[in-house]
């Protein structure tokens, strides 16, 4: 097997806010993302999966330098992407990119579709010529599934799901080895959410790609992903090969986003009225739970849960998780 | 008796690049008790349906048609007179907790102040009352917690405390639109629990509106699947889930993705965008993305109706389907300069 593309090591990003008065401020410290490791192999897809909160979106912001870590490594292709300048940085962007979740935000307003996909090879080729840039864009436009005539168009002529195809054709104009999808469809209606998961699936074939895509649901995620991450509270809770996670998730927090997922079957869904397998709500994150930080919502808790943290250990089958029971319990679905 | 009854609904808007008709005329019945769902993507015009019959049109819209609550025409009543109806006998909850609530009050100031109006209770009483029902949605705490601002809830909190305020007078109606779209799966499905619940217990009539066909399954009773301002079909739930008829309900039950299929397979897709209201096709609006299109489907589509009540307006008749008598109909083919 080839060598990872990337590799996170240890990835902490904190952040700080004031509290109180201005004679009992106090600062506050929250651990976004608290010692996050994973490798990402070429040609491989990682799904990151967590309810909002879970620290994933600042976790990819964290891997492009778009926050600076408290601690750990990124590694790409060998090389401590948080030891880099700001220069330096930028001119790794080249290589990864990323999609954003609002389609509609996340382009410019008064620039045409062609200018948006374009602005990329303005700022890292300056001396290319129009006619070559023209040719590109075109050419991307047709690649994600838009008409090349389209070109002149301006982003409120164009519905969400192809505003989101522009902003897939931004993001791989400058051809990227990784790409970063955050929550690339969430914001789309369900028909048009199977378009783009299906067109980023074949872009990342044709195109060789690692990806790393992040969603909130985990139906969403098995679409598109190899081997998927599940996140809570900044932790990484599992990691596990798509085939396994699936039919027997190793992780109880895992199993409860199973669970959540709606299935479009009266029949089953009347049957599964019982919700009492995920309590409550997401603790805040300026005050974890001791111990695993799951154990509050979780309802295989024993003692040792409160107690101790538990480490992100590798099992048998390769696949890796962080519960104190992970053997004993049988989560299958 | 249906307890709301709307008939032929229109609503359009006036916009500098035209008039949108949003809603084209639409028909549906709601019983006591019942939960209905009203499906659809952006632009099939479900959220416009129900801010027509509450009367919360922006400005530029504009409505006809029926809307009959205890034999009174909700379309008729004048924004006062639709005060009385409003937050007491309907309530609607809407898609977005973070906004819906007012940051600069607590909870309890908002909650006491529908109740202190509608039902001139006390303040004491009011209090209780609001305590009462964030009991009743699960807030823990909600003695302390009532006294806290939105922002110290998190979003599922937010919207159990809309869905609370909606039953503070306990209405015969509660409208939810999108209830569960900005929230977690996790959070979704016990917010849809809790609606399911509450709906058992207080014998309350439901309309929900979703895009999503996955997240009504488990607790609505029939279903109106809107494309482009019109019912494309009707039926129960399991007439829409078993027993689709129309391409488009057939597309959208196929576009969720299950974790109970095949992974490795394509997603399945609906070709094409939204539909844009302003430049529709003639005939069968969804004829542009429908995988069953014809050259029949350039005209105005018969609508089926089986002795059930299951209806879908498509080329294709329905088992055990007889056409539906013009004159019920909408009028939409005439207006369209068409005629069957």
């Amino acid at each position: 097997m080839s060598a990872p593309v990337l590799r996170v090591q240890d990835l902490a990003v904190h952040f700080t806010s004031d509290t109180g008065g201005i004679l009992s401020r106090r600062e506050r410290l929250l651990k976004a993302v608290d010692g996050i490791s994973f490798d990402l192999n070429p040609g491989e897809t990682l799904g990151i999966v967590g309810e909002s909160g879970s620290g994933k979106s600042t976790l990819a912001r964290a891997i492009l330098g778009l926050v600076e870590p408290h601690r750990g490594r990124v590694l790409w292709m060998g090389e401590d992407l948080t030891k880099l300048n700001p220069d330096q940085m930028r001119h790794k962007r080249k290589e990864m990119q990323i999609v954003f979740q609002d389609p509609i935000a996340s382009l410019n307003p008064r620039m045409t579709a062609g200018a948006i996909i374009a602005e990329p090879l303005w700022t890292f080729y300056p001396q290319m010529e129009r006619l070559q840039v023209e040719e590109r864009t075109r050419g991307m436009l047709k690649m994600v599934g838009l008409l090349p005539n389209q070109i002149n168009r301006y982003p409120h002529e164009f519905s969400g799901g192809q505003c989101q195809r522009i902003g897939i054709a931004r993001s791989l104009v400058l051809n990227p080895k990784l790409l970063i999808c955050d929550e690339p469809v969430s914001a789309l209606d369900v028909s048009i959410q199977a378009q783009i998961i299906n067109l980023l699936r074949d872009l990342q074939k044709k195109l060789g790609l690692a990806l790393i895509f992040i969603a909130h649901d985990l139906s969403i995620v098995r679409h598109i992903s190899d081997r998927v991450m599940v996140m809570y509270m900044g932790r990484s809770m599992e990691v596990a090969e798509k085939a396994a996670l699936y039919r027997r998730p190793l992780h109880p927090y895992t199993r409860a986003l199973m669970k959540s997922v709606p299935v479009p079957d009266p029949k089953l869904e009347r049957q599964e009225k019982d919700v009492s397998w995920l309590k409550g709500d997401m603790p805040s994150p300026y005050n974890p739970p001791r111990g695993c930080v799951f154990h509050n919502r979780c309802p295989y808790l024993v003692k040792r849960c409160q107690a101790d943290v538990p480490a992100l250990r590798r099992m048998e089958n390769g696949d890796w998780v962080a519960c104190h029971r992970a053997e004993e319990l049988d989560l299958s679905i | 008796m249906a307890l709301l009854d709307v008939k032929n609904l229109r609503v359009s808007f006036d916009t500098p690049e035209g008039v949108v008709h949003a809603v084209n005329g639409i028909d549906f019945e709601l019983s006591q008790g019942e939960t209905l769902a009203i499906v659809g993507e952006s632009g099939s015009g479900k959220s416009q349906l129900v801010m027509a019959i509450m009367g919360l049109l922006a400005e530029n819209g504009k409505a006809d048609g029926r809307a009959v609550f205890r034999e009174v025409d909700l379309m008729q009543l004048s924004p006062h007179e639709l005060n009385k109806v409003r937050g007491r006998e309907i309530a609607m909850i809407f898609q977005d907790p973070m906004t819906s609530l007012n940051p600069f009050l607590t909870i309890e100031q908002q909650m006491t102040e529908v109740v202190m109006h509608h039902q001139k209770l006390g303040r004491h009483e009011a209090v209780q009352h609001a305590v009462e029902m964030l009991r009743a949605v699960r807030i823990p705490d909600p003695e302390e917690r009532i006294r806290q601002y939105p922002h110290e809830y998190s979003g599922g909190m937010r919207q159990r405390v809309m869905i609370a305020m909606g039953l503070l007078c306990e209405p015969d109606i509660l409208i939810a639109d999108e209830p569960t779209t900005a929230l977690d799966v996790t959070v979704q499905a016990q917010i849809t629990h809790l609606i399911g619940e509450l709906r058992d217990k207080t014998h309350m009539a439901i309309i929900l509106i979703t895009h999503d066909l996955a997240v009504v399954a488990g607790i609505c009773d029939r279903i109106v699947v809107m494309y482009a301002g019109k019912m494309v079909e009707c039926g129960t739930v399991d007439d829409i889930f078993y027993r689709p008829q129309h391409p488009y309900t057939r597309g959208l039950l196929a576009s969720v993705p299950r974790l109970d299929r095949d992974a490795d397979l394509d997603l399945h897709a609906i070709p094409g965008n939204p539909p844009n209201l302003l430049s529709l096709p003639t005939g069968c609006s969804f004829r542009d993305r429908c995988v069953e299109a014809q050259e029949a489907c350039k005209s105005v589509p018969p609508l089926w109706r089986d002795e059930l009540g299951h209806m879908s307006r498509c080329v294709n008749k329905i088992p055990g389907g007889r056409q539906v008598n013009k004159a019920d109909d909408d009028s939409a083919g005439a207006k369209e300069g068409e005629s069957e």
